[in-house]
Parts: structure tokens; sequence; C-alpha cells
């Protein structure tokens, strides 16, 4: 335990002194990492600090890029959103860094948006998230709603029969937004207004007796009842604890989360949640070569074989992998050449197939469904046959239905196709 | 799903008439054997196979399945039961464990678990054992199904247990609902429904309420109003029971304040990272219990308590020698000092234990739940509402039935006065202090039970806490009691309408226009020591 910290501690310091040390030679690639290390964030996004020191020192092994060593700058924007626009420029301008890993909350995201639109740098942004935005200078890796929301909702309609719903999220921009289009989905799909049921708490809510009362009394009209979840992290746990202390079992009320991952899980009881779901990209579970090379790799950086890798974490192997390739094909870390090197730049994932940056700085992954089992693992029980493209612009939503983002041909990220206008390069 | 479920049925049906004619039990070892292979619908028509076989090893086998300790051996296909010590689930010998630890889990999903519960529900409708027959009929009420029919009349007529009885009327009350049986039938099956009266009886009429046959539909539509009514009456009672479980909940984190800041004046933000230190002691404690002694775990809240209150009393001793009596008449020195230290106890947690949430388990008797009427009563909720309440009852006897509580009100209230009379105030300050910051490390053993055991445990509470005290009346323990359970059950009252966060807001909102018309709060300390 404490040697986790011990090894993580290390590492960072190592980053830090490797960052400090390097300012003197100049013939290095700067890799920025603007992930939160203390603060409520810390839980999530810690790993993914860990996970990109390993990626570097990977790339590093293999020789660099083009001749050049790979150095990761690490910073702590401390959970705070505003502090995240400040470490973005201090990456970008004291650092000189060529490209930024990093962010976890939408919020944080947007923060940094109009830094790296000013300085004209690189992001890549891991996490699954709303979706209604593209901009020139982001990469999304994670998936958009139409790569989790969407097919998580076929997924409980079609096999498990469900026709009546439960949108229960935090109250922020994720989950209002994710809500929003799940709405309008179902109520296209025949759902009449009155089976659906909406239902927002605060962060970290933790008395969920009414919440699951009411559930319980919803799901008792007669018809199969499934809660969709964009509950955030943390309150998850006296959610799922309240749930099977009621004893509504995944039998008869199926719960399926979107910021339910291995992490997550890793620090509860598990046995009240098994059989309940998540729509995620990928599962620590998933039998390919890559992912256990992978995960081998990640537990042999770590120092410890109970750590688990989660679905952001792939998300930055993709990400860097492009960039690394991207980087590669223009054989300079200008901004500029590798952000138009980046579309179409093809790499494999760890479940077995082989995503591609869109135009629109989404990528395609495939959609899976777990199962969550009492070892704290997910069992697919569902995927997608081929990977499914991420959409910027929700279709199902009528102000961003018309919208397009395509930095190749229109070199704009809010295209309008019925006014045959731009509506200006910032997110949205 | 339906459709599945449709075909479960006509395989059960399929394969009953197969057993009847060729009278051959299916060669039981060979469908475990296929259990292994293929995909979950694959599985559930070898459940059901496995369940009409006939067999009496049958059960068993079906229930580990359900449990997840059917294992299969890759190599030889093997089908083992993990259990104490492992079996193999054909022969029911012995396997040694180093076999057994290379059993691969059969695994299950949510839909094959409910087939196979219903399939033990069949097996298990003429049990001997009534506690077994009992989770038949439920298991029947759960997966209702028109086929099961004859089976549940049949276990009727021979059950001599009246509760078995009942219930399994109303499973076959659900089953027939569910059936195209006659106008008759039906009605007399919503009645039996509408005498129980609950949710599962109200999702099984609702579908009728809008049926064709107009006497049907009335009669369901009438079930249902009495349903509801009685629904709605026992829905107060419900909100009653959350407002005092989320009461107790506040009061656990307010009471340690109601000493600091209530009693002695101190503003002490680290408040909330002195119940977060108790809630970690429990994870040390049931961490150590786990590797060293496990059968002690029931027992780890009780060795926790008494831990967690000289962990976070001890800590809170060293603030105040340490910081606050320095600090003392000066309010806001006092909060951004303690402020201060309750960012270094986050970070130093945060350090030592890492980031993540830390796994608190529930003992035995924290889980789960009880129905009272139609009400649902959880045992964790019920045992922290006792827990809370005891505590008050304690620290009430303490502040006024012992020579320590006198003086702690002596030097409170007349800090000369009670120097002169011989009492050590310094002294006396530390051990108050102590006192409520051992309070809150008591509420962390508590709160662990219910909510995230993480570095940010004590954020969300401090606010709830100041709230409770000032809104009750700074230096009032009673009135800490009476705010804590006035603010819970007025949350849980608002909280269906209004909504979790809404709710929030007026709440506050409502407090806010309180202490401006009562600035000292629900029970205000009068007197000469307020003025001091």
């Amino acid at each position: 335990m404490s040697f986790f910290t011990k090894t993580t501690l290390t590492s960072g310091l190592a980053a830090l002194m490797l960052s400090t040390a390097a300012f003197a030679q100049d013939d290095t690639i700067k890799v920025g990492i603007l992930h939160s290390l203390s603060g409520t964030m810390a839980i999530s996004e810690t790993t993914l600090k860990d996970a990109m020191l390993m990626l570097v020192d990977e790339q590093n092994k293999k020789g660099g890029i083009n001749g050049k060593m790979l150095e990761a700058v690490v910073v702590d924007p401390a959970s705070d959103w505003p502090l995240f626009a400040e470490k973005a420029r201090e990456l970008i301008e004291a650092n000189d860094v060529d490209v930024v890993f990093g962010c976890w909350t939408s919020v944080s995201r947007k923060s940094v948006l109009p830094v790296f639109e000013e300085l004209n740098s690189i992001l890549f942004y891991p996490v699954q998230y709303e979706g209604e935005e593209s901009q020139r200078n982001v990469f999304y890796t994670g998936a958009a709603p139409n790569q989790q929301a969407i097919p998580a909702v076929d997924y409980l309609m079609n096999e498990e029969g469900v026709e009546r719903w439960v949108l229960a999220g935090t109250d922020y921009v994720y989950p209002r937004t994710t809500n929003k289009i799940l709405e309008a989905y179902l109520q296209a799909k025949g759902v009449a207004p009155e089976d659906i049921m909406i239902n927002y708490t605060p962060f970290g809510h933790s008395d969920w007796q009414t919440i699951v009362s009411d559930i319980k009394t919803f799901g008792s009209a007669g018809k199969k009842t499934a809660v969709v979840s964009t509950i955030n992290g943390d309150a998850n746990v006296p959610f799922y604890k309240e749930l099977g202390n009621q004893g509504v079992s995944a039998e008869d009320i199926p719960v399926v989360a979107f910021s339910v991952g291995e992490e997550e899980l890793a620090g509860l009881d598990t046995a009240p949640l098994v059989g309940h779901l998540a729509a995620w990209n990928y599962f620590m579970s998933v039998d390919t070569p890559e992912n256990a090379a992978f995960i081998d790799t990640w537990h042999e950086f770590i120092g410890s074989d109970a750590r688990v890798t989660n679905d952001p974490m792939e998300a930055h192997y993709i990400g860097f992998n492009m960039w690394v390739k991207a980087v590669e094909a223009a054989g300079t870390t200008d901004a500029d050449a590798v952000i138009d090197a980046l579309p179409g730049i093809e790499v494999p994932n760890l479940t077995g197939g082989t995503s591609v940056m869109l135009p629109n700085h989404h990528i395609t992954k495939p959609v899976l469904i777990g199962e969550i089992q009492d070892d704290g693992q997910f069992d697919v029980v569902w995927e997608t046959e081929e990977l499914v493209p991420g959409d910027a612009w929700s279709d199902f939503l009528p102000e961003s239905k018309p919208l397009e983002a395509d930095w190749v041909e229109l070199d704009c990220g809010n295209y309008n196709t019925e006014t045959k206008t731009c509506g200006g390069s910032a997110s949205n | 799903m339906t459709f599945f479920r449709a075909a479960f049925a006509a395989t059960i049906l399929a394969l009953i008439q197969i057993l009847a004619t060729a009278a051959t039990a299916q060669d039981f070892a060979g469908l475990v054997r296929t259990l292994p292979e293929g995909s979950y619908s694959d599985r559930a028509a070898v459940v059901a196979a496995i369940a009409t076989s006939g067999d009496a090893r049958a059960e068993p086998v079906l229930a580990a399945l359900l449990e997840g300790e059917l294992g299969v051996v890759e190599a030889t296909g093997q089908v083992i039961v993990q259990g104490s010590p492992p079996t193999d689930a054909v022969t029911g010998d012995e396997v040694d464990a180093a076999t057994a630890d290379a059993a691969e889990r059969i695994r299950v999903n949510n839909s094959l678990r409910r087939d196979i519960r219903a399939a033990i529900g069949l097996l298990t409708l003429s049990s001997p054992d009534p506690a077994k027959r009992m989770a038949a009929a439920e298991a029947a009420i759960r997966a209702p199904d028109p086929d099961q029919i004859a089976a549940l009349e049949t276990a009727i007529a021979a059950e001599e247990d009246g509760r078995v009885r009942t219930r399994l009327g109303e499973a076959r009350a659900i089953a027939v609902l569910a059936s195209d049986a006659g106008t008759e039938a039906r009605i007399a099956a919503i009645d039996t429904l509408a005498r129980r009266g609950d949710q599962v009886a109200q999702s099984a009429i609702a579908p009728l309420a809008g049926a064709e046959d107009p006497a049907l539909a009335e009669a369901a539509t009438r079930a249902l109003a009495a349903i509801e009514q009685s629904r709605m009456l026992w829905g107060y009672a419900q909100n009653i029971w959350y407002g005092l479980s989320l009461g107790s909940v506040l009061l656990l984190a307010a009471i340690g304040l109601a000493i600091t800041f209530g009693v002695m004046g101190v503003i002490n933000m680290a408040h909330g990272e002195l119940v977060m230190l108790g809630a970690y002691t429990t994870f040390v404690v049931q961490d150590a219990i786990r590797s060293h002694a496990p059968g002690l775990f029931d027992w780890s809240l009780l060795i926790a308590a008494p831990l967690a209150f000289l962990v976070a009393g001890g800590i809170g001793v060293a603030i105040e020698r340490g910081i606050v009596r320095h600090l003392y008449g000066r309010a806001l020195e006092t909060l951004l000092a303690t402020w201060g230290v309750s960012l270094i106890l986050q970070q130093a947690v945060r350090s030592i234990f890492g980031p993540n949430n830390r796994e608190v388990g529930n003992p035995s008797w924290m889980s789960g739940s009880f129905d009272v009427g139609q009400m649902t009563v959880t045992w964790n909720r019920l045992w922290i509402l006792l827990f809370a309440l005891a505590v008050f009852a304690v620290l009430l006897a303490v502040m006024k039935r012992t020579p320590a509580g006198l003086q702690m009100r002596a030097v409170t209230q007349n800090r000369p006065m009670a120097a002169n009379m011989g009492i050590r105030t310094a002294w006396v300050d530390a051990m108050t202090f102590g006192l409520g910051a051992g309070i809150a490390g008591l509420a962390g053993v508590a709160l662990s039970q219910i909510d995230n055991v993480s570095p940010n445990l004590g954020q969300g509470y401090i606010v709830d806490s100041f709230m409770v005290v000032v809104f009750g009346g700074a230096g009032n323990i009673w009135g800490t009691l009476a705010g804590a359970f006035s603010l819970g059950i007025v949350n849980k009252f608002l909280e269906p309408y209004a909504g979790a966060v809404l709710g929030k807001i007026l709440v506050l909102v409502a407090i806010i226009l309180f202490i401006q018309k009562r600035p000292r709060g629900l029970f205000a300390v009068k007197g000469r020591a307020v003025e001091g």
C-alpha cells in the first residue's frame, strides 16, 4: 500500500527532476501531463499520470521519436478548474512542451480550451464526455455519447427488454447533456415521456435512501425498468450499497453506469454490485494479446500486480501512439504540422481493432457492455460488431443536428450544413 | 428477453414431455459437462434441462452455479463445486485443492440468474424445509410463469405452513395474471394480490387496468386505488424514517462540533478531517483483522470505535495545544489556522493511504434490510441511528453528571472564576477539545459504513455540521439533537418533490431566514454566559 504511494511519489519526483535537468539540453521532445494529483479528482487522475509516464518510458526504450528522446513534464492542477488553465499555460510557455495529455472533468477541459487555442498547442483528452464540441487543438480519445450512452441504451432495450427508464446523474454538464441526448433518443424510439424519470444529485451525494426508494416505486409499474447512471465516481459507492441494502438486485432493476470502471470498483465491496452493467470502450478483462502485453507492462512499471487498468488509460495509449505516429510522419513536433498529420492516423487499440483519428478529431472505438463480477472485473456480455466513429455533434438534439466538425476539408469545428457557414473556430 | 423466457418455458415443457414419455432421466453427467460451453442462452437451455432431469443432484449444482461456485477444469472438462471441501459436481467425490484452484468459474449473467432461480424454485417447491419452500415461492413471484400454475396449485394443496401457503397463493395469483385465464379467475387473483398490497402486487396488477374486459379493468383499477392509498400512508412513514436516519448522520457529524464550537466557541474547520481520521482508523482495524484474525470481522467496528476516539481525540488535543490555544479570542485566525490543518491532514492521509477510496466492509449484522409493513428499514441505518443516540446520551451524561463535565462547563462559562476555584483551565480546554475531536472520530466509524472512505470524506460534512449546530443553537447540546433531526426530516420530505439538489438549497435558504429571525438558533442559551 504505502509502497505504491512511494513508487508513485518517486516516479513523480523522478519525472519532475528529469524535467528540470532537461532544461539544459534542447534535443528532447517534451510531453506535458496535466492531471490532478491532489484534491477530489486525484482518485481518478493520478493513475492516468502514471500511465502516461509509462508510455513515455516505453517509447524511450524504443529509441524515442525521430532520434529524439521524450521527456515527461508533470504538473499538478489540484482539481482546481481555473488552475488547469494556469498550469496549461505554464506547460506550454514556461516548459515549452510539444503536446499535452490531460484533463478529466469537462469543466477542466473547457477551462484550458482558450489557452490551447491562443498558444496553438495540442491537447489529448482521454475521458468519455458529453460531446457537442470540436476544437482544432484538441483530440478527443474518449467516447462521445454515440460511442457509449446510445449503444448501452440499445443493449438494454433489445437484450433486456427494458421499457421504463431512470436517468440518474450528478448535477453538472456531462450528465445533463448526456441525459438530454438520451431523452431525445428514447422519445424518438417511442418511449412515452411518463416512462422516463430524470434525477440529479449533488457531487458526493451520500444519502440515497429516498432516490433508491423512488426508483423502486418507479420500477413497479409492471414494465421492465433500468437505471442509466451518469453518477460521477465517488457517489456511486453509497448508491450501489443502498440498492443492495434495499434489496434491488441487478435481476430486478439493472443499472448501467458510464463512470464506473475497474479503478472505481477497486475501492469497494463488489458483492452488492454483481450483475450491474457498465458501458465502456475497453475492459481490463478483454482477452487480446495487445491487452495482455499492456497489462504486463503496467504491472511492471507500477510495481504491483494488484493495480487495474481502465478505459481512460486505453484512451491515452491510443492517443499517445497516434501522436507518435503523427510526429514521425510530419518529421517535426510543430503543432500545425502534427495537427494536420493526425487525421487518418491508424493505431491498434487494446481490444483487437484498429482505431482511426477522424477529421472531427474524435476516434473510432468499439462499444462494450460488461457485467460487474465479484472480483471487481467486468464480464463482456455484448459488443458492437464494428468500431463506432465518434460523433462530435449529436444527431438527436435539434440544435446540434445540422452541425458537423471537419478539420480536414472544411477546417471548421461546427459547420452548419443547413446555412453552409462555419460558426467560428471556437468550441461551441 | 420475453421471447427468451418463452423459449425457456417451452424448453421446460418439451423436456417434461420427453421425460414423461421416455421415462429415462436425461443424462445428468452429460448435461453438467455441457454447462460451460456456448453462450448464455445455450447455458439457460442446459439449466432448464438439468432442472427437469429429476436428478437429486440438480438443485445443489444449480445453486452452486447461481452463487458462482461452479468451476470447470479446462483440460479435463471436469465440473467442480467450489465448496469446502471442493467436490466433483457429477460424482460428489472430493477434489484436491490444486485441481480446484485451476478450475475456471462458469459465468452467469442477469437473465440467466433469474432463470436459475426460477428453476431452483420449481425443484424446491416440495422441499421439507419451509424456508426453502418460502424461497421457492419468492422466486416464482419474481419470475411469474403461467406454466407453473399447476405445480403451484399442487404445492398449495400440500402446504401446511400458513405463511408459506399465503406466499404460494400470491405466486399463483401473479402467474394467473400473466396467463390468459378467464375474467373470473383473474379477478380472484387481483383480490389475492390486493391483500398483499405492496409494490410487487401493484406492478402485477397495473397492466390490467387497461384491459379490454370492463369488469377486469374495473377490478384492477379499484385494487390499484386501494394499494395506492395504503402505499401513500406508508410513504409518509418511510419519509419520516429516512429523515430520522439522515438526522442521525447529521447528529453524529455535528455533535463533536457542538462541543468545540458550541461550548468552547472555537471555529474548527478541521472537524471534518477528524471524522475522516475515524473512518481511516476503521479501515486500518479491518485491514489488520482481515490479515490476522478474520473471525473477528463482525467485531471490527466495536474494536475500531475506541481506537478512533483515541486517534481523533489525540490529534484534537495536539491541535489545541499546538495551535488553537495561541489563538483564543481571535476567531478569524482560528478559522484560517484550522482550515490549514484540515488541508494538511487531508494531504497526509492521501500520501499515506493513496488518493483512492479504501474499502471498509459492512459486518454481517449491518448488511441487508427488513420490512416493517411496506417500509424497508436497512440495518446499517438503524444501527447508526441507535449509535448516534447512544453517543448523544453518553456525552450528555459526561457533561452533566461527571466532575470533568462540570469543570468544562465552569471554564467555558467563567474562566477567571473557574481558575480561582483551582481548576487547571488550560488542561480543561485541551480535554474539552479532545472530547469533541474524539466524538468526531466515533462519527467517522459510523460514516465509514455508509459513505466512501477517501481523503475527501470530511469536506462533505463540515458545512452540514456547522449548519446543524448554528440552527440548533450554539452551546446547547439538546439544540444540536433537535436541529439534526428536524433538518433531516425536512430534507427528506422536500427531496421527493424538489429533488436532492433543490431540496438542499431550499433548506439552506430556510436556515438563513431563520437565523435572521433568531440569531442564536432554535434553543438559545440564555443568561450572562452568552454575553461573556
